[in-house]
C-alpha cells in the first residue's frame, strides 16, 4: 500500500466515530429518500401496469336504462375503441356477522368470462358458471373482512326480496383498487362489497333484460377524452344518463391517483430536505475535519504532490464514507420502501406489485451525497492550497481574541474566567460557531418536520369528525326517499335525534373548469353538521346559494360572490347558475353545501333525502340496527367511529409509519451532527485545552470551557431550529395540499418539546464522550510538537 | 575568529555574481529583482524589496537575519512554493516565473527538498512511511531506510512522530527531504524549535547530506552562530540582502556554540 493511502486508512481509523456518524447521517438522508421514492415508483408502476393489463376503462357513464340496441351507436363515437355495457345495481346486504345493514354493488359480467374492459383478477375460487343465476365473485377486501370463502353465501335484498348469492370466487378489479362508495371519506370493507354476477341473472333480477344501465369505454390511441365524454353524455342523456366522466372522476382512481400525488409531494419534499440537510452537514463537517489537516496538506504540496493528488487523497476518504452511507441508506430505504408499499396495498388492492429502487433514485441519492462531499472537500483543499504555503505550514497564528460584547457593555464581572473563554471563543469565530449552531438547528427542524404529521392528522380528525360532523352514524337510503322515510326513522327505537340530508351528484362548472362532486343538502340550523372557517369557527349555511369548501373553490377558481354552474347528475339533469355564498374549511375531499329546501327546489322535486344523520342511544343499538336492517329503503349505515378507525388504520397509519421512520432518521441525523460538532470542537481546541491543563487548570475547568461552548451553541440552536422547523412545516403543508386531503399547519407543543429534547440529549451524550476524551488528553504530546 | 570580507549590499548583482571564486562555479539559482508585497487590507507589507541572489552548485549557504526580515519568503520563492510580486527566478536556465502551478509542482517533486521549522511530519505515518510518502513519487529515490540511516534514524523506523523527540522528528524530516536525492535542499529554521545539542545533531545531518551527496543547501536561521558552518553567509534585513560573505574557515557543526 502506498504511504499516502496508509495515511488515509490510519486517519479513517483514528476518526472512526466521526466518520461513522457522518456515514449514518448520509444513510438516513438517503434512506428516507429511497424509501419514499421507491414506494412512489412502485405504486405508480403498479397502477399503470394494472390498468394496462386489466384494461381499465377510460370513460364511464351511468344511466337509468337503455336498450342494448344503443350499444352499437356508442361504439361508433369517434375515438372509442371498445364499449362495454353492464348492469350495475346497489343493494342492501344482510350479513350474519354484522348487526347493521351493509351496502353491496352488483356488477354484471358476461357468463363466458370474456370481459372486454375492467377485467377481473381471480384471487381464489373460480369464475362463475354458465346458467347458474346465484353465483357471484366477491371483492376480495369484503370477503376477507367477513371471512367469506368460495362456497359461502351472502344475502342480498333485491327488490325487497332476500336472495342468497353464492360466492364462487374472490376477485380484484382495476375499478375498485380503492373500494369506497361515492361520498364516503374512507373505505369500509365490512360495510361495502362489490359482487360480479352473470349478466343474465342480474338483468333478470332487476328487470333489465335486453337493457343496460352502465357504460364503460376504452379510448383509441390519440382520442380526445373530453370530446368522447361529451358525445357519450349526449347519447345517453335521453336514457337518464348521469353524466359521463373520465378516469379523473372515477372514484377509486381518483383516490389512488391523489394518494400517488400526495406521496409524490410528501415523498419528494421531506426526503429532499433530509438529504439536503445530510449533504449540508456532510459538507460542513468534512470541511472542518479536513481543515484540521491544513498543515499536512501544505506539506504534501511542498513535497511535490499536485493539487489533484492531494484532492484525490481526501476525496477518496470522503467518497468512501459517502458511498458506504449511500449503499447503507439505499438498502434500509429499499426495505422500508417495500414495507410502506405493502402497507399501501392493504387498502389499495392490486393483483401484483412492482417494487424496485428506480435507478434514477439511487443515482440521485448517490449524486447528491457525493456532490456535497466533493464540494465540502474541494472547498477546503482550495482554501488550503490558496493559503500561502509558509502560513499553512505554521501552526495557526495565535487567535485574535478580544473582550466579548457582553464584557464590553460592562457585564464582565458576571462571568468567570472560563465563561469568558467560552464566549470569546464563540465570538472570535462567529461563522464557525454559527455553522455549528445552524447544523444543530437543522437537526431540530427536521425532527419537527418528521413528527408534525401526527399533530396535523389529530387536528384534522378533530375538525372533521368532532366539530364538523357530529352525528354518531348516517343512514344511507337506496334512492332518494320522501320525508316519510325520515319521519319513520325519528320513531325508530334508539334514534335520539335525526337530521335529513340530501346528497346530489353534480358537476360544477366555472368557465372551462369543472369538477364532479356531491352537493350536500343540509337543513336550517343543523345540530349534527357544522361548516367552519379556517379558524374552525362555525359559519352559517345561507338559505340560498352554495357554500364550497375552499379547496373546491380553489380548483374552480371561484370566490364568495361568484356564481357556479351546477349540473345535476341525476333525474332531471337540471343545470342552474348558483351564487357562491360562502367558503368552508374542510381537510378532506372537495364537497359543497346547500340548504336542504334549496337543493330540493333546484332538483324540482318535493323534499326528499338520501341520508339521515343520527344521534343514537348506545344502549339500544342492537334494536336500532335490527330495525334498520328490516327497513326496505335503507341501504347501509356509516358509523362515525368506524370511519374514524378506518381513517386511522389507512391514511393515518401509513403516514404515521412513514413519520416513524422519518423521526428515527431525524434522530440519527441529530445525533450525528451534534456528536460531530462536539468532536470537531475537541480536535480544534484539544491543543489549547491541553496547554491549559499544563498551566494547572483542572479537568473540570477545561471540560467546562469546551462543554460550555457546546451548551451555548445548543441553546442558540434550539430557538433557531424551532423557527426553521416551523417554516419548513409551513412550506411542506402548502405542498401537501391535494384534492383528497389537506394537511393543516399544526405543530403540537409535544413536537417542539420532542425535537428540542432529542437534540439536548444528543448534546449531553456527545458531551459525555468528549468529556471522557478530555480526561485522557495527552499533555506530553502537546508539549512535544510545535508551539 | 577572523572577520571575513563583506560585499556591500548596495552593489549591483553583477558585482555579486562576479565576486571572487564564484565566477567559475555554475549557478543553480539566479534570482533578480525579487519583490514580494503582501496586501493586508489597508497596508502593504513589503516582505522583499528587490533581492538579487545566486546560489551555486554544491554550496552550503546560510541565510541569516532577524525574524520578519523576509528569509522564509525568499526561500519559499526559490522552492516554488510562492511567487514573487516582481522579479525573476532562474533555476538552471529555467525561468520559474513562467511555470504554472502544475509545472511548479513537478519542479518541487523532482528537484527540491524542504525541511521546515515545525517538521510537518504526517502524524498518522511512521518515520519510514513519512519518507516513503516522498520516495513513492520521486524519480530516482533512495530507499527510505537508507535516507533515515543518513540522519542516524535507522533505529526508529517504525515510530510514529508522536513517539519521537523534536530533534528526531526533524531528522526524519531531513531524511524525507533528501530521500529523493534533490538537487537543492531548502531548510527553514531547521533548529529553530530545538535545543543546542539536538540542533547540532540535526545540522550534522544536513551538513553530511551536503558533503556526501553534493546537494546545494540553503539553511535559514536567525542564529548567527550557525552561519559559521556555511560556505557563504547571506544576511537579510528588512527585505533586502544586506551583505554576503564567504566564510574563511567552515566549522563542523559539533564546534558551533550558541
Ligand atoms: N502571508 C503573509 N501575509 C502577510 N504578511 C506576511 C505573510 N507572510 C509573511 N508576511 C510578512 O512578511 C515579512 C517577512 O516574513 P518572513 O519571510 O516569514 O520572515 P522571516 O522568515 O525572515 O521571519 C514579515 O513582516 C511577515 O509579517
Ligand atoms: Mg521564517
Amino acid at each position: 500500500m502506498k504511504a499516502i493511502d496508509r495515511k488515509l486508512v490510519r486517519d479513517a481509523i483514528h476518526m472512526w466515530g466521526q466518520l461513522l456518524a457522518i456515514c449514518a447521517v448520509i444513510a438516513c438522508g438517503v434512506a428516507t429518500f429511497v424509501m419514499s421514492l421507491s414506494a412512489l415508483e412502485a405504486l405508480r408502476t403498479t397502477q399503470a401496469t394494472y390498468y394496462d393489463q386489466y384494461r381499465f376503462a377510460d370513460a364511464f357513464v351511468g344511466l337509468k336504462r337503455a336498450p342494448n340496441s344503443l350499444e352499437p351507436r356508442l361504439a361508433e363515437i369517434p375515438g372509442v375503441a371498445h364499449v362495454q355495457t353492464r348492469v350495475v345495481r346497489d343493494v342492501t346486504l344482510d350479513l350474519p356477522d354484522l348487526d347493521e345493514p351493509a351496502a353491496g354493488r352488483l356488477i354484471s359480467i358476461p357468463e363466458n368470462g370474456e370481459i372486454s374492459l375492467n377485467a377481473l383478477h381471480l384471487r381464489s375460487g373460480r369464475y362463475i358458471e354458465l346458467g347458474r343465476d346465484d353465483e357471484v365473485l366477491a371483492s376480495e377486501g369484503f370477503a376477507d373482512a367477513h371471512h367469506l370463502h368460495p362456497g359461502d353465501k351472502v344475502t342480498a335484498i333485491i327488490n325487497g326480496r332476500r336472495k342468497d348469492l353464492r360466492i364462487v370466487g374472490t376477485a380484484l378489479s382495476p375499478e375498485y383498487v380503492y373500494t369506497i362508495r361515492w361520498g364516503a371519506l374512507v373505505p369500509d370493507d365490512k360495510r361495502f362489497g362489490v359482487f360480479w354476477m352473470g349478466r343474465r341473472a342480474l338483468a333478470a333480477a332487476f328487470n333489465m333484460e335486453g337493457a343496460f344501465n352502465d357504460v364503460t369505454v376504452d379510448l383509441a390511441p390519440g382520442a380526445d377524452e373530453q370530446e368522447v365524454v361529451e358525445r357519450l353524455d349526449d347519447l345517453v342523456r335521453p336514457y337518464g344518463g348521469l353524466g359521463a366522466h373520465g378516469r379523473r372522476d372515477q372514484i377509486s382512481n381518483r383516490f389512488l391517483s391523489d394518494e400517488i400525488r400526495q406521496l409524490q409531494r410528501m415523498g419528494t419534499i421531506i426526503p429532499s430536505i433530509f438529504l439536503s440537510v445530510a449533504a449540508f452537514l456532510l459538507n460542513v463537517v468534512l470541511s472542518r475535519i479536513i481543515a484540521l489537516q491544513r498543515d499536512q496538506i501544505a506539506a504534501l504540496k511542498a513535497f511535490g504532490y499536485s493539487n489533484l493528488a492531494v484532492g484525490m487523497h481526501y476525496l477518496k476518504l470522503v467518497l468512501v464514507v459517502a458511498f458506504v452511507g449511500v449503499i447503507l441508506g439505499s438498502c434500509v430505504g429499499y426495505w422500508l420502501g417495500l414495507r410502506i408499499t405493502e402497507m399501501y396495498t392493504r387498502f389499495y388492492k392490486f393483483p401484483m406489485l412492482y417494487f424496485a429502487i428506480p435507478p434514477k433514485v439511487a443515482l440521485m441519492a448517490l449524486g447528491a451525497s457525493s456532490l456535497a462531499a466533493i464540494a465540502g472537500t474541494i472547498n477546503v483543499i482550495r482554501r488550503a492550497v490558496n493559503l500561502p504555503q509558509a502560513e499553512a505550514m505554521r501552526p495557526e497564528p495565535p487567535a485574535a481574541y478580544r473582550p466579548t460584547l457582553l464584557e464590553r457593555i460592562g457585564l464582565a464581572e458576571w462571568f468567570t474566567q472560563p465563561s469568558r473563554m467560552v464566549l470569546r471563543h464563540i465570538e472570535r469565530r462567529p461563522l464557525k460557531a454559527f455553522l455549528s449552531a445552524f447544523g444543530m438547528a437543522l437537526a431540530v427542524a427536521i425532527l419537527m418536520l418528521g413528527r408534525f404529521t401526527a399533530d396535523s392528522l389529530d387536528y384534522l380528525l378533530d375538525a372533521q369528525f368532532m366539530l364538523s360532523q357530529r352525528q354518531d352514524m348516517s343512514v344511507n337510503f337506496l334512492e332518494p326517499t320522501s320525508m316519510s322515510g325520515f319521519h319513520d326513522l325519528q320513531h325508530v327505537v334508539g334514534a335520539m335525534y335525526v337530521e335529513p340530508r340530501r346528497m346530489v351528484p353534480v358537476r360544477l362548472r366555472n368557465g372551462h373548469l369543472q369538477r364532479r362532486t356531491m352537493i350536500q343538502g343540509v337543513i336550517d340550523n343543523p345540530q349534527l353538521n357544522h361548516l367552519v372557517d379556517e379558524n374552525l369557527d362555525a359559519i352559517p349555511l345561507p338559505k340560498e346559494g352554495i357554500v364550497l369548501n375552499s379547496k373546491l373553490a380553489e380548483l374552480l377558481e371561484v370566490k364568495t360572490g361568484d356564481t357556479v354552474s351546477v349540473e345535476v347528475l341525476e333525474g332531471s339533469r337540471a343545470v342552474r347558475e348558483v351564487p357562491v355564498t360562502g367558503l368552508a374549511t374542510e381537510f378532506l375531499g372537495t364537497f359543497c353545501y346547500m340548504n336542504f329546501q334549496a337543493i330540493n327546489r333546484l332538483l324540482g322535486e318535493g323534499d326528499s333525502l338520501t341520508e339521515a344523520y343520527l344521534k343514537v342511544d348506545d344502549n339500544r343499538l342492537d334494536e336500532l340496527y335490527r330495525r334498520l336492517k328490516e327497513a326496505p329503503r335503507v341501504a347501509s349505515v356509516t358509523i362515525k367511529k368506524t370511519s374514524i378507525r378506518s381513517f386511522r388504520e389507512t391514511v393515518m397509519e401509513n403516514m404515521l409509519q412513514m413519520q416513524f421512520f422519518n423521526v428515527m432518521f431525524a434522530c440519527v441525523i441529530a445525533f450525528g451532527v451534534v456528536y460531530n460538532t462536539a468532536r470537531i470542537a475537541l480536535s480544534e481546541r484539544g491543543r489549547e485545552l491541553a496547554s491549559l491543563r499544563v498551566l494547572g487548570l483542572t479537568r473540570g475547568e477545561i471540560s467546562f470551557i469546551l462543554l460550555g461552548e457546546l451548551a451555548v451553541l445548543t441553546l442558540v440552536a434550539l430557538p433557531l431550529g424551532i423557527g426553521m422547523g416551523w417554516l419548513l412545516v409551513r412550506v411542506v403543508c402548502m405542498f401537501l395540499d391535494t384534492e383528497m386531503y389537506r394537511i393543516p399547519f399544526v405543530v403540537a407543543p409535544a413536537t417542539y418539546g420532542f425535537s428540542a429534547s432529542v437534540v439536548i440529549v444528543a448534546a449531553i451524550l456527545s458531551g459525555l464522550v468528549v468529556r471522557r476524551r478530555l480526561d485522557h488528553l495527552d499533555l506530553i504530546a502537546v508539549l512535544k510538537t510545535r508551539e | 575568529m577572523t572577520t571575513p570580507p563583506t560585499v556591500p549590499a548596495n552593489e549591483s548583482s553583477a558585482a555579486i555574481a562576479a565576486s571572487g571564486a564564484d565566477r567559475d562555479r555554475r549557478a543553480v539559482y539566479q534570482a533578480r529583482g525579487i519583490t514580494k508585497i503582501y496586501h493586508m487590507g489597508e497596508v502593504d507589507v513589503h516582505a522583499l524589496r528587490g533581492v538579487d541572489l545566486d546560489l551555486y552548485e554544491g554550496e552550503f549557504v546560510v541565510l541569516l537575519g532577524p525574524s520578519g526580515s523576509g528569509k522564509s519568503t525568499l526561500l519559499n520563492i526559490l522552492g516554488g512554493l510562492d511567487v514573487p510580486t516582481e522579479g525573476t527566478v532562474n533555476y538552471r536556465g529555467r525561468d520559474l516565473m513562467k511555470d504554472d502551478d502544475a509545472l511548479l509542482t513537478g519542479y518541487r517533486r523532482d528537484h527540491v527538498g524542504f525541511v521546515f521549522q515545525f517538521y510537518n511530519l504526517i502524524p498518522s505515518l511512521t518515520a519510514r512511511e513519512n519518507v516513503a510518502l516522498v520516495t513513492e513519487i520521486a524519480r530516482d529515490p533512495m530507499k527510505p531506510e537508507a535516507a533515515l540511516q543518513l540522519v542516524n534514524m535507522d533505529h526508529r523506523l517504525d515510530h510514529f512522530p508522536a513517539q519521537l523527540s523534536g530533534g528526531e522528528q526533524q531528522r526524519v524530516a531531513i531524511a524525507r527531504a533528501i530521500s529523493k536525492r534533490p538537487d537543492v535542499l531548502l531548510c527553514d529554521e531547521p533548529t529553530g524549535a530545538l535545543d543546542i545539542n539536538t540542533g547540532i545533531v540535526v545540522l550534522e545531518a544536513i551538513e553530511r547530506v551536503n558533503r556526501e551527496l553534493g546537494t546545494t543547501t540553503a539553511v535559514i536561521t536567525h542564529n548567527a552562530a550557525i552561519a559559521e558552518m556555511a560556505d557563504r553567509v547571506i544576511s537579510v534585513a528588512d527585505g533586502r540582502i544586506s551583505s554576503v560573505r564567504r566564510t574563511a574557515h567552515k566549522l563542523p557543526p559539533q564546534e558551533l556554540r550558541w
